[in-house]
């Protein structure tokens, strides 16, 4: 079980980027992390696994894995202090991989750090898992000779490697074509059940959330605004935000050529409105939004919005 | 492999062709008759018939060209105005002086570049890191006879460590113990290249380090220096290698200024007299020498490049 506990990222003499961010992620499970870009949900991935560039640095909250706290841990110091580890697959598949080492020796880095006692058979059992046929042979390919989605499975087998009990993938099927973007995500929600492994998924796709997730997360401005199942966060949103973002998706039975957009833009880190960050842009907002916190609403099930005026649909009679 | 290096020598070729030509051209192109140019005023008829003869000037261009490229080929460069010995004797007694002068010289320029950007790297915006960036520049902006002098006036001069001037050679009595005659010049000829291929090797690094896949590589759990040693200057010496062909062609120019400082029996050193002498065939023969020399160099990096990066081959 990963537990982020109140998450603060900050930019060195700079604004806060990731504003008190809590979520769980259970075995087996996947949590769909949404929101617009810049919103901080890459900075948040970083965070958790250690991985931040120089400069920005986690002020406050903590990182759990399964009751260790591994919070300020890089992935070699949690490899040394023998903790749980997160891994992690990235947006962009063609620079992910290093261009002069080949598949096996970079595939095989990452197996001798957590698996020392593995054999060689090791690397291409890791290929089979993620479905790359004639394992053997790409074994010795560069990554230049591979396409965009076999490279992506490379990463999630290099994730693999390092027999993580969460993995992270962010925007991982974004810079692939349609199929092969349904053939990695297949892969992902497979793997997940069958290693029993925690998944967070980040995305901008709303469609992705609904296939693939169990729960959703939104985020807007570094704070997550609505925590829910999928289920009742698509035929329920709570927080106005959410609303609008399902009221952009378009509508296919409605045949709603018109695209819906959500008036104003997202704000800047070190440029965000007092009270809750979204009121400018909200339709709902009154006066009481605009200064001191915002209370959490909530709905069935495990829902939770922070608004104070959470949409309430009419149940269907 | 074979198409890729084909292609390389081959380009190495048509220029050293095109080179051969315009060395060769460089006799025509003396205002006067080249002759007349060569032997001064007071030669005799006959001494300018004997050498028109000899560089054949009555036949056609394009015969003279074929003569001269395929004497050349055979490892016949003609003979010194000035000497009346054969040019690659002339140019064989600098050789020896200059051949180690740029050895050492390169030595120097791997051995302080390379591993002091790879500090400074590391040390990116430290102290260290600003101390060393800040001698770079220096460095690289300090002219060669100046640094030259001024290591004289120090080691040579000053606290007497290494000899002012003059090379004997190894073969000599001495021996290698000769070569500390050689250790002031190559100093000084390597202080601006080791400069610039240690900026080089800094700024590459750093690039190198905000790539996704050194991201890649810390997320595995490997450690910090692994990454850096494997994964970042793996990639960073790519651009550092192919840097060193341009390093050679500043070092013949660097050498000859280096050589007269320094009172040393290079190759520098025959150049600058044959050209007060105007014994050209002796200048042409430098020239065409030095050309051959940097097109091997550089088609020895193009063709290391391949081992070091897999993805030329597709190009
Ligand atoms: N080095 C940095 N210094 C200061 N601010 C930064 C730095 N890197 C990122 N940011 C800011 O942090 C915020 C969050 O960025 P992040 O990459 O986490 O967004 P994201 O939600 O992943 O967006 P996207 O969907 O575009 O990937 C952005 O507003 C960005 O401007
Ligand atoms: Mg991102």
């Amino acid at each position: 079980m990963l537990s982020v506990e109140n998450l603060v990222v900050s930019v060195r003499r700079g604004p806060e980027i990731v504003r008190d961010v809590s979520f769980e992620i259970a075995p087996g499970e996947i949590l769909g992390l949404v929101g617009e870009s810049g919103s901080g949900k890459s900075m948040t991935s970083l965070a958790l696994m250690g991985l931040l560039s120089p400069g920005i640095d986690i002020t406050g909250g903590a990182v759990r894995l399964d009751g260790t706290d591994i919070t300020h841990l890089q992935p070699h110091q949690r490899v040394a202090r023998n903790c749980g580890k997160v891994a992690m697959i990235f947006q962009e598949p063609m620079t992910s991989l290093n261009p002069v080492l080949r598949i096996r020796e970079q595939l095989e880095e990452a197996i001798n750090v957590h698996d020392p006692r593995a054999g060689p058979e090791r690397a291409r059992e890791l290929l089979d898992m993620v479905r790359i046929p004639d394992a053997g042979h790409q074994l010795n390919a560069y990554p230049h000779e591979l396409s965009g989605g076999m490279r992506q499975r490379v990463m999630i087998a290099i994730a693999l490697a390092c027999r993580p009990q969460v993995l992270i993938a962010d925007e991982p099927t974004t810079a692939l074509d349609v199929t092969v973007q349904r053939q990695v995500l297949g892969l992902i929600r497979e793997l997940c059940d069958s290693l029993h492994m925690g998944v967070l998924f980040i995305t901008h796709d709303l469609g992705v959330v609904a296939q693939l997730a169990d729960r959703v997360a939104v985020m807007y401005a570094g704070k997550l605004c609505e925590r829910a199942d999928v289920g009742p966060l698509f035929r329920a949103p709570l927080h106005p935000y959410t609303n609008g973002l399902l009221a952009c998706l378009p509508d296919p039975e409605s045949g709603n050529a018109a695209f819906e957009t959500i008036p104003g833009a997202a704000p800047r880190p070190g440029a965000i409105p007092e009270g809750c960050p979204f009121s400018p842009r909200c339709n709902r907002a009154q006066e009481t939004c605009r200064s001191g916190p915002v209370p959490e609403a909530h709905g069935p099930e495990r829902q939770v919005a922070v608004c104070h005026f959470p949409v309430r649909q009419e149940a269907p009679a | 492999m074979s198409r890729y290096v084909i292609r390389r020598t081959g380009a190495a070729i048509m220029t050293l062709i095109a080179a051969s030509i315009v060395i060769f051209a460089f006799i025509h192109l003396i205002p006067g008759d080249p002759v007349y140019v060569m032997l001064g005023d007071g030669a005799t008829p006959e001494q300018v018939a004997a050498l028109r003869d000899r560089l054949g000037l009555d036949e056609p261009l394009v015969m003279q060209y074929l003569i001269w490229a395929g004497n050349a080929l055979r490892g016949d460069l003609g003979v010194s105005i000035f000497f009346e010995t054969p040019v690659t004797q002339v140019i064989a007694e600098g050789a020896e002086t200059s051949i180690l002068l740029a050895s050492v010289t390169m030595v120097w320029i791997i051995l302080i570049g390379v591993p002091v950007g790879i500090l400074a790297a590391i040390r990116q915006g430290t102290l260290i890191d600003q101390g060393l960036s800040g001698l770079a520049m220096l460095a690289a902006s300090l002219p060669t006879f100046w640094v030259g002098l001024y290591l004289i006036l120090i080691f040579a001069a000053g606290l007497g460590w290494f000899p002012s001037s003059g090379y004997p050679s190894i073969f000599e009595e001495g021996g290698l113990v000769n070569l500390r005659y050689l250790v002031l010049p190559s100093l000084a000829l390597a202080a601006p290249n080791a400069a610039l291929i240690l900026r080089l090797t800094r700024a590459s690094m750093l690039d190198v380090a905000r790539e996704d896949y050194i991201r890649t590589a810390r997320a595995k759990g490997i450690r910090p220096t692994r990454v850096v040693l494997r994964h970042i200057l793996r990639n960073a010496l790519l651009a550092v290698v192919s840097a060193f062909g341009f390093t050679f062609a500043a070092l013949i120019s660097e050498a000859v200024v280096t050589e007269t400082v320094f009172a040393l029996p290079g190759i520098g050193r025959t150049v600058v007299q044959s050209i007060l002498r105007r014994d050209y065939p002796v200048i042409q023969g430098v020239i065409l020498i030095t050309v051959c020399l940097y097109l091997v160099i550089n088609l020895i990096v193009d063709l290391s490049y391949r081992y070091l990066d897999p993805r030329v081959e597709l190009e």
